[in-house]
């Protein structure tokens, strides 16, 4: 594990990447803004990292469930006029998308 | 671009191969993974949907029981330890197939760990160690427009068809599989083959691997002999075939020993098969590396079977391919090698069926593997496509051993059932096919047969025994074949041998 | 019965319609007619469809005038935040990106009212995706404080508490994440009650931080409060996270609070929620207030004592890590490829850069920001050190509250830090903003009950004061805040709403 510096820094570049990663295609005002912002605010949240928690679990419902399961049974589907009622673009009953560059799947 | 190759039996005086497989099994529930929608295969695109297979705002998954039962089975059939607590995760990524905009997949915490498979290959056991099991689903399918092969490069757009995003799709991982040698290509394919065996056995899926239930990832390393690393690996993706499997590692092994002879470097990347040159293409690695900020599925709760649950499932576990196999190799008295040929025929299931319906295991092989094994070779299909069953194969040997149709009469009564005529006694019926008795006509055809070829028959009384065979061509002829030959030939002799 | 209908509460409302003094067309008309001559100025709806809801109105009282049995809240008018999917109804969660949007199904609390016969008003007005405090990330109006239109009505929530506040509904359902519920409630003089994680059906809640998000109720009194919740509560297997267990018996707690007896209660006053060395960044006039009810409380017989709980000093860094990482993956499917907006789709574009495009055009700025911060909190090699660690700091928080629970029932503190602020005034401050959420955000992370009452005005401005109880009970914070209510109702001759002095609702 890297361990981030204490005072949280974030990069211009940095914020361009993590910007990429969620497609996002941020302008360059934003940017600068963000990276400003986001340093801030990473200095604030980098506290949790005083907390000791060795042999501490994570949590993640107030109340621990287990094994929440439905059975296998088929159930109607939405018909196809409404799943694609609110699509930006369909063709031939499909969800119309520009071309795909990058990896073929 | 055509890749340098180095001769397959030379690759292996300077490497060591090691492989590796993940491969994807969709299971044949009938829902999917998180919702009701049916996954019946070959539906109108886009008419197995709802808001959580779209991914619309605000849906919610819940968890298919019967998928969790089938993966902790698998795991339980390759002997893995079955985790007392499993999370789902999600690995995020942008892609137009993944409704979600992440897939919905086991991380660190998968249901199945730490198992194997021992594949058999003439003879040696190669044991396959199988790092992880887990549950995750399939993605929507893109169709690309405007190209001019129907692949994505040159596509002018992409159309996305949701009907298989969110099947329940199994992962099964083997450790990196080393000490195969030349016989690598072929573990590979032995792997897929026992794994799919063991995924019908436990009815689990179809495995239907041309509707790409199963695809494999096929890693592929080599290092140089006497090294202690692996070197370098690469992933041919979706390989979905069991002859694609074998011939991708042999392409690999052949590439990858032209690039590091030429003092190159392997590059880590995925690559794709084709099918029709049996070639692996570069899959265009990305740029960067991909980043699936992985983290538990906030939306599910923790699956945590029990010691009770687990052995329910280990209790209700069918005979497993290997097993059965020994079984019934025992119990048909079969060399391995005897064995090892109906297997690779495929015919196991077939053969073991038509024994069950009366024939003898004999009989069963050699009908299985002889005659229809032929007439499958000639059209073209797979033994299980004939239009035989085994109860009819089992009927039909039965009247060979009745004597009444000699072989040649139950080939031609093989044509009547493969033509739809019925089963094979309605067809020796109607078709007139059942062995002459000890008849009349087969007298007077026997006699016919001395008085038509004096010659022969005068060679036959002096002692040229062997020229008998001529008459009894004759006669058959005349019968058209409906006489047994055995019988023919005892009646000749009684006639021309004075014994 | 109120004589202005838009004033009254909606168990009022419930009793008369009931009774049949009241039809439903009539107070849908009532609140449709101040909605049409206020809304203008308050912003608290972002889709309001007169006919329909007159349609639903005159089915009820169709179906009452042929003697039809009907739940108690049949023909009662409400308003739902706009992160609740309603079917063929416009849902944006606030955001450019799903403008537009007529989802082909509904969320379960949505289906539960429906079938109860609530009549919907609208779809209310809140911070996009949720992130916010004030309203003024929505990214299609601002939303004003009935009390004071210069101030922001507080958020996520604030079209619902504007609307509640400012009579433009009897009630209305929000959801709370960080407090979205709770400090809304507060700033606009409403109560506003978190449920228990689990308790509320998330199916059809457009997700922002899914281990934390809950929807629950916003009204004008504590009982209004409970009735709302018992009729959206309960399991629904839709949500694997939702809890398989029987709601507890809220409005009859409610009832038997406001009789004021709290005798053996034990409160406990959390200390580093505005207690001794953590006043900074308090209003005075809200730890004021916020002492008061506390004093109100022990009048009427509970124990208080002050409780310490220090990893709650965490709880602000620990849910700005949580929320945001959650989100950043919750929002993924906003992708431009099903639904909602898609941009510079013009043939020159690879479906990458559209997507980038429709995201960088259809999400504001703050939407934006938390993206990119759970982006970078979940990537490999800083999981650890923030994603995890802050899921491990929840702990720490939860084992609070439980050791808490071995000296007290409740815990309290004040709602927000603060009252109603200037709209404008923090919007370029991110780490202002969130301080708004301090004291809301332990319940929030350790998932356990908590209500907003209101305790008073500071400046003019509602003040609320927090009541929290362990997972599942529920009950114990509408018994406490009924008997606040009460005390104070009591004490001051009305309700807190009914002294709103702006020139639409004078007091009455």
């Amino acid at each position: 594990m890297s361990t981030p510096s204490p005072k949280g820094r974030l990069t211009r570049d940095e914020v361009a990447h993590l910007a990429h990663l969620s497609r996002l295609a941020v302008s360059d005002e934003e940017l600068e803004l963000f990276a400003g912002q986001l340093a801030a605010v990473l200095d604030a949240v980098a506290q949790v990292g005083k907390a000791d928690v060795a042999d501490v679990a994570p949590t993640t419902h107030a109340v621990p469930m287990t094994n929440v399961m439905r059975p296998d049974v088929a159930r109607p589907s939405l018909p196809r006029d409404v799943v694609l009622a609110g699509a930006p673009a369909a063709e031939d009953d499909r969800f119309r998308v520009p071309r795909i560059l990058g990896e073929e799947a | 671009m055509s890749d340098t190759l180095v001769d397959f039996d030379e690759v292996l005086t300077r490497y060591e191969p090691v492989i590796g497989l993940e491969t994807h099994v969709e299971l044949g529930t009938a829902s999917k993974m998180f919702c009701g929608c049916s996954t019946t295969f070959g539906a109108e695109p886009n008419t197995q949907t709802c808001p959580v297979c779209l991914g619309l705002p605000g849906s919610l998954p819940v968890v298919n029981a019967e998928a969790i039962e089938s993966t902790i089975r698998i795991g339980l059939a390759l002997g893995c330890r079955i985790a007392s607590w499993s999370r789902f995760a999600r690995k995020n990524y942008f892609y137009p197939d993944i409704p979600k905009g992440f897939q919905t997949s086991q991380y660190d915490e998968p249901l199945c760990t730490a198992g194997h498979l021992d594949v058999e290959l003439d003879g040696e056991t190669y044991r396959v160690e199988i790092e992880r099991v887990h549950i995750e689903e399939d993605t929507g399918k893109n169709l690309h427009v405007g190209g001019s092969t129907g692949r994505i490069h040159g596509a002018d757009h992409s159309l996305v068809d949701y009907n298989r995003a969110g099947i329940p799709l199994v992962e099964i991982v083997t450790r990196p599989i080393p000490g195969a040698g030349a016989k690598a290509p072929e573990v590979a394919r032995a792997y897929v083959t026992e794994l799919r065996e063991i995924l019908l056995a436990l009815g689990v899926s179809e495995v239907r691997m041309e509707q790409g239930n199963l695809r494999s990832d096929v890693n592929t390393s080599l290092a140089p002999i006497g090294s202690l690393d692996w070197g370098t690996r690469t992933e041919t993706k979706n390989v979905n075939s069991l002859r694609s499997v074998e011939r991708s590692v042999r392409f690999e092994m052949r590439r990858q020993a032209a690039v590091l002879d030429a003092g190159e470097r392997v590059v880590q990347e995925t690559r794709h098969f084709h099918e029709d040159t049996g070639s692996t293409s570069s899959g265009r690695s990305k740029e960067e590396a991909t980043d699936y900020r992985y983290f538990p599925e906030p939306d599910l709760v923790p699956i945590a079977p029990d010691e009770e649950w687990i052995e329910k499932l280990r209790a209700a576990l069918p005979e497993l391919p290997a097993a059965r196999r020994a079984r019934l190799r025992e119990e048909w008295g079969l060399s391995d090698t005897e064995m090892a040929w109906i297997v690779n025929a495929g015919a196991l299931g077939l053969v073991s069926d038509t024994v069950a319906a009366g024939a003898t295991p004999a009989d069963a092989r050699k009908w299985w593997l002889g005659e229809l094994a032929r007439r499958a070779n000639d059209s073209g299909v797979e033994l299980t496509e004939l239009a035989v069953t085994p109860e009819q194969v089992a009927e039909l040997a039965g009247l060979v051993a009745a004597g009444t149709v000699n072989d040649q009469l139950a080939r031609q009564a093989l044509d009547g059932v493969l033509a739809g005529e019925g089963d094979p006694a309605a067809v020796v019926e109607s078709r007139g096919l059942a062995v002459m008795g000890d008849s009349d006509e087969l007298v007077a055809a026997v006699e016919a047969a001395i008085e038509g070829n004096p010659d022969v028959a005068e060679k036959v009384r002096s002692g040229k025994v062997q020229a008998i065979g001529a008459l009894v061509g004759a006669v058959m002829k005349t019968t058209r074949g409906k006489a047994d030959a055995a019988t023919v030939k005892r009646m000749l002799e009684e006639r021309l041998v004075s014994g | 019965m109120s004589a202005d209908l838009t004033a009254s509460t909606a168990a009022d409302l419930s009793t008369a319609l009931q009774a049949g003094d009241l039809s439903s067309v009539e107070v849908t008309r009532a609140y449709l007619d101040r909605i049409a001559a206020t809304d203008g100025t308050i912003g608290a709806y972002l889709h309001v469809d007169a006919e329909a809801a007159l349609q639903s109105a005159e089915a009820v009282d169709a179906a009452r005038a042929k003697g039809e049995e009907l739940g108690p809240l049949a023909g009662v008018p409400m308003a739902l935040k706009d992160v609740v999917v309603t079917e063929g109804v416009p849902t944006t969660s606030g955001s450019k990106i799903l403008e537009g949007w007529r989802p082909p199904y509904d969320a379960t609390l949505a289906a539960r009212l429906k079938a109860a016969g609530t009549v919907l008003l609208g779809k209310t007005n809140m911070d996009e995706f949720a992130m916010g405090s004030s309203t003024e990330n929505s990214a299609y109006k601002v939303t004003r404080n009935p009390w004071d239109t210069d101030r922001i009505p507080g958020g996520s929530s604030g079209g619902s508490s504007a609307a509640v506040a400012g009579g433009l509904a009897p009630w209305a359902i929000g959801t709370d994440t960080g407090g979205s519920i709770r400090q809304p409630a507060a700033v606009t003089g409403l109560v506003g009650h978190k449920p228990t994680y689990g308790s509320v059906s998330r199916y059809g809640l457009i997700a922002f931080s899914s281990s934390l998000d809950q929807a629950g109720p916003m009204t004008r009194t504590v009982l209004d409060a409970a009735l709302l919740h018992e009729a959206i509560a309960g399991h629904d297997p839709l949500d694997s996270t939702s809890i398989d267990s029987p709601v507890p018996v809220l409005a009859e707690s409610a009832r038997r609070g406001a009789e004021g007896d709290l005798a053996g209660l034990r409160v406990g006053v959390v200390t580093e929620l505005g207690g001794d060395g953590h006043t900074d960044g308090y209003e005075p006039g809200v730890l004021a207030r916020v002492a008061e009810a506390i004093a109100l409380l022990e009048g009427m017989g509970a124990e208080v004592r002050q409780i310490s709980c220090p990893a709650f000093d965490l709880a602000l860094p620990a849910y700005y890590l949580i929320a945001p990482s959650e989100a950043s993956s919750n929002l993924a499917r906003f992708d431009g490829v099903r639904y909602g907006l898609r941009a510079g789709d013009d043939g020159s574009r690879d479906l990458d850069e559209v997507m980038a495009l429709t995201r960088e055009q259809g999400f504001g700025p703050e939407v934006k920001r938390r993206i990119i911060l759970g982006t970078y909190a979940l990537s490999s090699g800083y999981y650890d050190a923030y994603y995890g660690q802050a899921q491990k700091v929840r702990t720490l928080i939860t084992r609070d509250f439980t050791s808490a629970w071995d000296d007290v029932d409740v815990l309290v503190s004040p709602t927000s830090p603060t009252v109603a602020w200037s709209i404008g005034s923090r919007v370029d401050d991110p780490i202002a903003m969130y301080a708004a959420d301090l004291c809301t955000l332990p319940a929030s992370l350790a998932g356990v009950p908590a209500i907003s009452v209101p305790c008073g005005l500071s400046e003019g401005l509602p003040v609320g004061f927090q009541i929290m109880a362990p997972a599942l009970a529920d009950d114990r914070c509408y018994r406490v805040a009924a008997a606040l209510e009460a005390a104070q109702d009591a004490a001051r001759g009305h309700a807190l709403l009914a002294g709103m002095a702006t020139k639409e609702n004078a007091p009455s």
